[in-house]
């Protein structure tokens, strides 16, 4: 029997399976699946991953592109009663052992054409299962054929012992130390968030919501879970890297829905000057992840003439915290808007005292969406997660400042860590510093964000070299491409004699952008 | 002459997107999307040098994976170019 109130994430799923089998769930590259193929996909794989011990609140991994079978891999795990980790395609092996690690993930889904980095990591973790997708039958040893072992898996619903309250997802994130922080989210919080979306979004079976975001990014996540919530189709893009082909693949699909961040409408209006773009069937047109300059607007109303604007802000401890609605994109161009239906945004002073209209303050997140806390974390929990307004409530205290205006809609002020949003994505300097730091020739190194018009910010390495040892940029960016994920990597390295410090003998990010002033203008 | 043509290419994918000399780090069949090398920016780097070098002109609609996703492919392309460029 079909559940009748969703308690669970997969509920929206098997909902939406029962009620539209034939709809098409998903479209990639030349796949179209229906409801009712996903879930069987995702039945079989429940089964399996049963099968390999995972039982209630177990985390399976799932490092894999936006592909079909990542897709259905999330309600897969949900399926089995266990806890997903979506990890980047980007990532790069020790990052990857790391989250392997960290979460205790009992099993590892994956593809093959990442054997290369996957494989190094597994080798450190003999307890993990691991099964990959297969083209060919050439796979690493020790490595099981995904598609051999599904196929005799039944297609049955297995039990759910699992309570709302139960952990869905741990979602990594950057921190400020550099170390990735595993986000725990329930089935409560990540429904409650999908429903309020769902509310001031408006998405229904007809649309087709477009997605080139990666799946582990909340934002991306989002998409799908958006889509099976409303029995929609999801076409799910591998990235921008090809946009001409993302550009008609918009069109031919007929996508009501797009889900941007600003450097993509950056990309999109370069080529828009060059060879206007019109995208006719978009009516819900999102930004997220970081803020959407003003002067853009105009350009972007052009390329979506029917589409409404909503511009959010979120984060993935809440996944989402504001929203301005469409009909003020023009009058508010500055606003990220109020708070997400269901939920509260408080802005308070340092002794968490209200601040006035106008005011600046650190902002609060109050509502059911917030996350349980960080996997393993309690301290670094506790400082983010504060008591409420209520015996035994906690409010989400985000690294932003904002001001409010009379209306009650909010201002993105600055941030008050040093974390950097380059494309979108969150780049912690401490990261990246670690990465540049195992080069034995690097004496020190701060990263720092300097504005980019089409990143947002571009990441940026000063580097001094120990004394007599040679150290290339080359090096650096190597290095960098070695551990991180692109986004990361540094656009610019620049390799100076020595850092300046402070009085107090101490790296200043400040003291080095104002000193190099001169130097970053030369930039291109 | 294709040999020379995909080594050149191969050197600056290795020098500019893997920043590395070491040979064995990319294969010339290898899909630079699956191995995570590129992304939209990288897209446009290669363009900008296949241009430059081997003086043809890329279109928005050749932007595609089939003409610029590995080193084989790029080759291919190229001389697919160079050729349509001396028939007209």
């Amino acid at each position: 029997m079909m559940p009748v109130t969703s308690r669970l994430l997969q509920d929206t799923f098997l909902a939406t399976a029962a009620r539209y089998p034939d709809h098409t769930a998903l479209v990639v590259d030349d796949m179209r699946m229906s409801y009712s193929e996903v879930a069987d996909y995702a039945l079989r794989l429940a089964h399996a991953l049963r099968a390999s011990g995972v039982c209630r609140g177990d985390r399976v991994a799932i490092f894999m592109d936006n592909t079909w079978q990542c897709a259905a891999s999330i309600y897969g795990v949900l399926l089995a009663g266990g806890v997903f980790v979506l990890v980047n395609a980007q990532t790069k092996s020790d990052k990857l052992a790391f989250i392997l690690q960290d979460s205790d993930s009992r099993v590892l889904l994956t593809e093959q054409h990442l054997a290369r980095v996957f494989g190094p990591a597994t080798e450190q973790l003999p307890a993990l299962r691991v099964l990959s997708t297969a083209k060919s039958n050439v796979l690493p040893a020790d490595i099981e054929n995904l598609d051999d072992v599904l196929a005799d898996m039944p297609a049955t619903l297995p039990p759910q012992p699992a309570i709302t309250m139960d952990l869905a997802a741990l979602i990594y994130t950057s921190g400020t130390t550099g170390v990735p922080k595993g986000v725990m989210h329930t089935h409560q919080s990540l429904l409650f968030v999908l429903d309020s979306i769902t509310e001031y979004l408006g998405f229904c079976q007809d649309d087709r919501l477009f997605c080139a975001l990666p799946l582990n990014f909340g934002y991306g996540l989002f998409q799908w879970l958006s889509a099976v919530r409303a029995g929609a189709t999801l076409v799910l893009e591998r990235s921008f890297t090809y946009p001409m082909q993302v550009f008609k693949r918009m069109n031919d699909e007929a996508v009501t829905s797009f889900a941007s961040v600003p450097t993509i409408f950056a990309m999109m209006l370069a080529h828009d000057a060059k060879q206007p773009l019109r995208f006719p069937s978009v009516r819900i047109l999102t930004n997220a992840a970081a803020m959407l300059p003003a002067e853009f607007i105009p350009g972007i109303r052009r390329m979506f003439p029917q589409a409404g604007l909503y511009k959010m802000y979120g984060q993935t401890e809440c996944i989402r915290s504001a929203y301005l609605n469409p009909a003020l994109a023009e009058t508010k161009p500055h606003s990220v808007g109020c708070a997400i239906p269901g939920t509260e945004l408080l802005l308070l002073d340092e002794d968490r005292q209200a601040v006035a209209a106008g005011e600046v303050g650190t902002l609060y997140v109050r509502g059911p969406h917030l996350m349980r806390g960080y996997w393993k974390q309690p301290e670094k929990t506790a400082e983010v997660l504060v008591p409420g307004l209520l015996p035994g409530e906690f409010i989400l205290k985000s690294g932003d400042l904002f001001r409010r205006d009379a209306d009650g809609d909010f201002y993105f002020v600055a941030r008050s860590d040093e974390i950097i949003k380059s494309r979108g994505e969150k780049v912690s300097p401490a990261e990246v510093e670690n990465a540049i730091y195992s080069l034995s020739a690097v004496h020190e190194v701060v990263v720092a964000g300097i504005p980019d018009p089409m990143l947002g910010e571009a990441v940026c390495a000063f580097v001094s070299a120990r004394e007599g040892e040679n150290l290339s940029v080359q090096q650096i960016k190597h290095i960098c491409n070695d551990r991180l994920e692109n986004y990361m990597v540094p656009k610019h390295v620049l390799l100076l004699p020595e850092l300046p410090r402070t009085s107090n003998g101490k790296l200043s990010r400040k003291l080095i952008m104002e000193q190099c002033v001169t130097l970053l203008a030369t930039l291109d | 002459m294709n040999m020379t043509m995909k080594k050149t290419i191969r050197h600056y994918i290795m020098e500019n997107l893997l920043f590395t000399e070491d040979e064995s780090s990319l294969q010339d069949s290898d899909s630079f999307l699956d191995g995570g090398i590129i992304d939209s920016t990288g897209v446009m780097e290669i363009i900008m040098f296949i241009e430059e070098t081997f003086g043809i002109k890329v279109n928005d609609d050749e932007m595609l994976p089939a003409n610029l996703d590995s080193v084989d492919n790029l080759a291919a392309f190229v001389q697919r170019k160079q050729a349509q460029a001396v028939a007209a």
